[in-house]
């Protein structure tokens, strides 16, 4: 393992992070905000409960899973295709690292910003609506898992975009619909039963379900349910990276 | 001394079914630079790429000091920097910051009294806080080198290095070079300033479609192809050429009629000169001036290659 290439990687994009700090904090504590004005005060003051939990608190994870789930995506995406569009991408070929190298060292950086926003999505959240954190160790293991997990489909998605437009496309016209489709702001029990078997089609709902549960033990479908899914994505993603890796897909002509 | 590069068979088919490079054979030595002539889009950054690692051939090997580019690519690859022929750097980040990613990136431990050094040798060391974004494109080609340089690599490869560049810069460029190669760091250029490889290779190949034509000592190849000029500045102009004149399929006169052109090969048993001179004296042609010139490199690689896109070189 070349370590000291990992490490170089993992600076340079957390440098990156740092120079863009103010837009990358600001923004998701905003958007957070305004969620839990528009959902926590006007629909919360109707619904009150949720599963027994208070409204407002019962949405706290899963917005920090849609932030986790978009910034994921986004960085790492980001970050290797924009050495592709550069053409900056020949010292990382030309260098005496391997693929799984540049992986962790981009993945890594992606996966950290990721949590330290979600981290930041729950500071937030407190200054709203009061949390209870059931299980800490498994709120911290669901947040790095799915930050790790997302942060390879955005490398994926990296290498993958031949363009910015479709940089976008995965986060905008995949990830926030199935996120708010995935009980982020309700519980699938309240769906009609028909809605209820699709919406267990979308593997968000897993994330989602097991990140609450770690908060307030309520879950729309069994915790070790959600481990399983969860666990099933990261080897997906996996998976893919070691196809492309084998193949150079987009990366060498 | 045995070659520190050694490519063989190397063949690249691009995925369009354009075959880039064709049973590429080629040794370069330790020590030397070695230039890599040839026209646009004649396989030169593709077989650079190859033997770099960022194209995948299609057959062939590279070894790099023994180790071959594919399974033990690590150890090839450390030895090896590459100035790419496009000014392709970040732009947000500080110079000093860009070519100690380099370092890194290269698995070497942090040296910042190396880095202060190549950066004050590539007369860098006052920008070294500027972001890249700010800097000329001539400054950009030389952060780019103090990246190549950044591993102490013992191989270092210079696509088209002085393409942009101006002309007090390419000096400096290249005596970066000729310290680099009194070094004993081995380098590989390609260029398109023949002037430059003949000023400074040792060695010279000449590629054309896919294929290396040629490759030979400089000194050799300008005695073994070099053709000669006499250049003679006549008292009294010529209307045309006098057709009993000796050698006259290889004299010229110019569209004045004050000069005449004598071409021959001076590797040739005979010049013919001294019977160009009696003839042109029996004839009552006299001349003010003479004057001999060799034809530079680049007259032989047009040559070259004009010659194998007929047909195939000898």
């Amino acid at each position: 393992m070349n370590w000291r290439a990992i490490h170089a990687i993992y600076r340079f994009e957390m440098a990156r992070t740092a120079r863009t700090l103010m837009q990358s904090i600001l923004a998701p504590v905003i958007s957070t905000s305004l969620y839990f004005v528009v959902f926590g005060a006007a629909i919360g003051s109707r619904i009150t409960t949720m599963e027994g939990v208070d409204y407002g608190s019962f949405i706290v994870p899963g917005l920090i899973m849609l932030t986790l789930l978009m910034q994921s995506v986004m960085n790492a995406s980001f970050g290797i295709y924009f050495p592709k569009f550069t053409g900056t991408i020949y010292e990382l070929l030309s260098a005496p690292i391997s693929f799984i190298e540049i992986v962790i060292g981009y993945v890594g950086a992606a996966a950290t910003k990721s949590i330290i926003l979600g981290l930041i999505i729950l500071a937030t959240s407190w200054l709203f609506v009061p949390v209870k954190i059931a299980h800490p160790v498994w709120m911290i293991s669901f947040l790095v898992l799915t930050a790790v997990t997302f942060s390879l489909l955005g490398f994926i998605i990296g290498i993958w975009a031949d363009g910015f437009e479709k940089l976008q496309i995965v986060p905008l016209l995949i990830i926030t619909p199935l996120t708010f489709l995935g009980g982020a702001f309700y519980s699938v029990s309240v769906l009609p039963p028909f809605w209820q078997v699709v919406t267990f089609v979308n593997p968000i709902v897993y994330l989602i379900s097991g990140f609450r549960w770690s908060f307030y033990e309520v879950a729309d479908v069994n915790v070790s349910v959600s481990i399983a899914m969860t666990l099933v994505f990261l080897v997906a993603c996996l998976g893919i990276i070691w196809w492309i890796f084998r193949t150079g897909y987009r990366l060498k002509n | 001394m045995h070659d520190i590069i050694t490519i063989s068979g190397l063949s690249k088919t691009y995925a369009t079914g354009f075959p880039a490079l064709k049973n590429i054979n080629l040794g370069i030595r330790r020590g030397e630079i070695f230039a890599l002539l040839g026209p646009n889009g004649a396989g030169k950054t593709t077989l650079i790429g190859v033997v770099c690692g960022t194209v995948t051939a299609s057959a062939g090997t590279v070894t790099v000091d023994g180790h071959d580019n594919v399974t033990d690519f690590r150890a090839a690859r450390e030895l090896i920097g590459l100035v790419p022929q496009e000014l392709t750097t970040d732009a947000f980040e500080s110079v000093w910051a860009t070519v100690s990613f380099s370092r890194g990136l290269f698995g070497k431990p942090k040296n910042p009294a190396y880095i202060e050094k190549i950066l004050k040798d590539l007369s860098l060391w006052d920008k070294k806080d500027n972001k890249i974004m700010t800097l000329s494109g001539g400054m950009k080609r030389r952060v780019l080198i103090a990246k190549a340089l950044s591993h102490e690599p013992k191989i270092l490869f210079l696509d088209e290095p002085t393409a942009g560049v101006d002309v007090e810069l390419r000096k400096d460029m290249w005596q970066v070079v000729r310290d680099l190669r009194a070094a004993g760091v081995t380098i590989i250029l390609t260029t398109h300033y023949i002037e430059e490889a003949e000023d400074m290779a040792d060695r010279i190949g000449v590629i054309s479609k896919g294929e290396i034509i040629l490759v030979e000592e400089k000194k050799e190849l300008m005695r073994k192809l070099g053709q000669k000029r006499l250049t003679l500045q006549l008292q009294e102009k010529l209307a045309a050429l006098p057709a009993n004149l000796f050698g006259v399929s290889q004299l010229s006169l110019s569209k004045d009629g004050d000069e005449l052109t004598y071409t021959y090969d001076t590797q040739a048993e005979r010049t013919g000169i001294t019977r160009l001179l009696a003839s042109l004296n029996e004839a009552g042609i006299r001349f003010r001036d003479l004057s001999t010139t060799q034809s530079s490199l680049e007259e032989i690689f047009v040559g070259l290659v004009h010659q194998d896109r007929n047909g195939g070189a000898k």
